[in-house]
């Protein structure tokens, strides 16, 4: 007879506590084995621009796979099915596809080392400042909230105490970005690429072969459920989504996060702008996207199958599986360790586990390698001691990484605030980062655009994205953090994905016109001398050196675009 | 940066692959497996990850292929395209 494995009664063996002591030992084995390379600024922060295509194709997926991605995802799997993979294909695919055909030239062709330099460079000094401390702050919640997360589910499953938990995870990430600098976080990503792909098939393979395959997964899932929730018609992705839909109907889905949000942040986020920008020459940057492209298009499979396989054993009453309630529904964080719980045996559910952990310390060393190099350049650099010696530079870049991961262990008890941590996020990239693409678009597409235009875009879209959430709530928000602060509520949508993608239409539209509009009124201050390179009529069209046509960044957009193009339609 | 990444992945997956098929051999027909519906998932995903590792540990530079760049002292990581392309006109 099948157990139930409840929390109490669960525990790891002496070989789940192995496979995870060499999986710590190789992470810090990386950084050690990278040391002595740091010997300046630029080996430290920029990886020295030198890495491999697919190295950094691979890690600009696996620092994006972090707290976010492998429970907020099988969370999402649970709660709206195959829809969840428009964040994957419509909210990621084409996005990607512009950063390496249009924008990878002027990113990877300027002088500039950061996105916020790149702002410094095209606009003006405060609107790089802008963009260089919002950026650090939110990186620094983004760090914070991965480790919250995993000290949270160590504890959740393992009994661990959750404090030391988040000091020992952050100790780890610490130590490794601190040896080998953002050198070491990429190829710890690749690795915890491969780690994350393959300690998660097994969960995915027995569960479905526990619900009888795909097929008896769909069946199960149309079957009534214990909670009287709706999960027929999850294994369509587009066919059910109606404004009633918590996705929030087509526009929200095309324009909301498969325009604003998803190109807001694929090409303008520093954090996966900056793996491209360690490529060793112009088409292996450009080519990082699109082979990021190929693995994305499929993770999918990998984390929102575990949702949707828990929800059709909830279905069809199988009472060895059990999802705690949480109010009306069920506690969707916890899909993924209750489904490792109910289906690995020891041996690979410490591969599970270990998996898992490295998916959060993935995307926390991005986080603390994008704020290091935004913060030295962009604000120390910039602001605090300009001048000074690159050993210097190098020596604060290392103390940053320290300052990083303190300041987000802090954010990790802010965010144990927020129960829904991806709308949280979601939330967040609305209010900064639908704008900066109208800043983005219109500065590297038109010479025309300024300065002030850029700036006053920037700060009138955060403002509006700010104010349509004071007046919108989602159904049954509980608190002003939700929506509706003004206290009037002209709005009301069926989830906070929803109201979060129309915010983000909202403030790009308002950042869009707002930059025009202020830059007809103001000066041109750079020539179009100081703009080449930075602005694409001013730049000579980027000739691509591959020796093989199949090697070039165009013909991989377009194989990217067309199974893209494909898996939308099978899973219709 | 002189590392070969895939050398420190295969060896990993090499070592976990290791682990979990003597674990999976050791545990052949045990009771823990009711929970993986009877599969032996340990041994499966050992023997995977075995060859995972060992296919890494191939293409990687540490023993195949590499020999004639090492001859010629040439590091092929520290190598930019440009220079490539100038090796390979002469």
């Amino acid at each position: 007879m099948e157990t139930l494995p409840n929390l109490e009664q669960f525990n790891l063996t002496w070989i789940d506590y192995s496979i995870m002591i060499i999986y710590f030992a190789f992470v810090l084995g990386i950084g050690w084995a990278l040391k002595k390379y740091m010997k300046n600024a630029t080996d430290f922060l920029e990886a020295g621009r030198s890495l491999p295509a697919w190295v950094t194709g691979l890690a600009f997926i696996s620092a994006n796979l972090g707290a976010l991605e492998v429970i907020g995802m099988a969370a999402s799997g649970a709660k709206y099915g195959m829809a969840t993979v428009h964040f994957y294909w419509i909210g990621a695919i084409p996005a990607m596809i512009f950063l390496a055909i249009f924008m990878m030239p002027f990113y990877y062709g300027s002088k500039a080392r950061s996105v916020p330099e790149y702002l410094k460079l095209r606009f003006d000094e405060k609107t790089r400042g802008f963009n260089a401390f919002s950026f650090a702050i939110m990186t620094i919640f983004a760090s914070g909230i991965s480790m919250y997360a995993l000290a949270l589910l160590m504890e959740t499953l393992l009994g661990w105490n959750f404090h030391m938990s988040l000091f020992i995870s952050a100790f780890i990430v610490l130590i490794y970005t601190y040896l080998g600098g953002l050198s070491s976080a990429i190829y710890n990503e690749v690795l915890q690429f491969f780690l994350i792909v393959i300690g998660f098939l097994p969960l995915v393979i027995i569960g479905l072969i526990k619900v009888g395959g795909w097929d008896g997964m769909v069946n199960k899932l149309a079957m009534p459920n214990p909670l009287g929730l709706d999960t027929s018609g999850f294994d369509h992705s587009w066919q059910n989504i109606s404004p009633e839909h918590p996705m929030g109907g087509w526009i929200g889905i095309f324009f909301g996060l498969g325009f604003v949000l998803s190109f807001g942040y694929w090409c303008t986020n520093f954090l996966v702008v900056q793996r491209a920008m360690a490529a060793g020459s112009m088409s292996d940057a450009r080519k990082t996207p699109l082979i990021g492209a190929f693995p994305k298009m499929f993770i999918p499979f990998l984390v929102i199958i575990p949702g949707m396989i828990a929800m059709a054993l909830l279905n069809s009453g199988d009472e060895t599986f059990h999802l705690p309630a949480k109010g009306s529904s069920y506690d969707y964080d916890l899909v993924i360790p209750m489904m490792l719980k109910r289906f690995l045996p020891t041996g690979v559910l410490g591969l599970g586990l270990t998996a898992l952990m490295a998916s959060f310390m993935s995307g926390m060393a991005g986080n603390v390698t994008a704020f290091n190099t935004v913060f030295t350049y962009d604000i120390y650099q910039s602001y605090l001691v300009p001048g000074k010696s690159d050993s210097h530079y190098l020596r604060v870049g290392q103390l940053t990484t320290i300052f990083g991961v303190l300041v987000s262990i802090l954010t990790a008890y802010v965010a144990a605030m927020f129960n829904n941590i991806m709308d949280f996020l979601q939330l967040i990239f609305a209010f900064i980062n639908a704008p900066l693409f109208a800043a983005f678009l219109m500065g590297m597409f038109t010479k025309r655009t300024t300065g002030h235009g850029a700036f006053w875009g920037l700060l009138t879209g955060t403002f509006s994205a700010g104010l349509v959430h004071g007046f919108t709530q989602p159904v049954g928000a509980e608190s002003l953090v939700k929506g509706g602060w003004t206290g009037t509520v002209l709005q009301t949508f069926p989830s906070e994905m929803a109201q979060n993608f129309w915010i983000a239409i909202i403030a790009f539209s308002v950042a869009l016109v707002a930059t025009i509009v202020i830059s007809l009124l103001t000066k041109r201050t750079k020539t179009d001398e100081e703009l080449r390179g930075l602005v694409y009529q001013l730049t000579p069209k980027t000739i691509d050196d591959s020796k093989h046509w199949y090697h070039r960044p165009g013909f991989l957009a377009w194989v990217v675009g067309i199974i893209a193009v494909i898996l939308s339609i099978i899973f219709w | 940066m002189g590392l070969d990444i895939k050398i420190p992945i295969g060896l990993m997956f090499v070592i976990f692959g290791a682990i979990l098929t003597i674990f999976g051999l050791v545990t052949m027909g045990d009771a823990m497996y009711e929970i993986s519906i009877g599969k032996n998932i340990n041994l499966y995903s050992g023997i995977g990850m075995l060859a995972f590792g060992t296919f890494m540990l191939i293409i990687s530079d540490l023993k195949f292929g590499k020999r004639i760049d090492e001859s010629l002292g040439i590091d092929e990581e520290e190598l930019t395209e440009e220079a490539k392309k100038e090796l390979l006109n002469k």
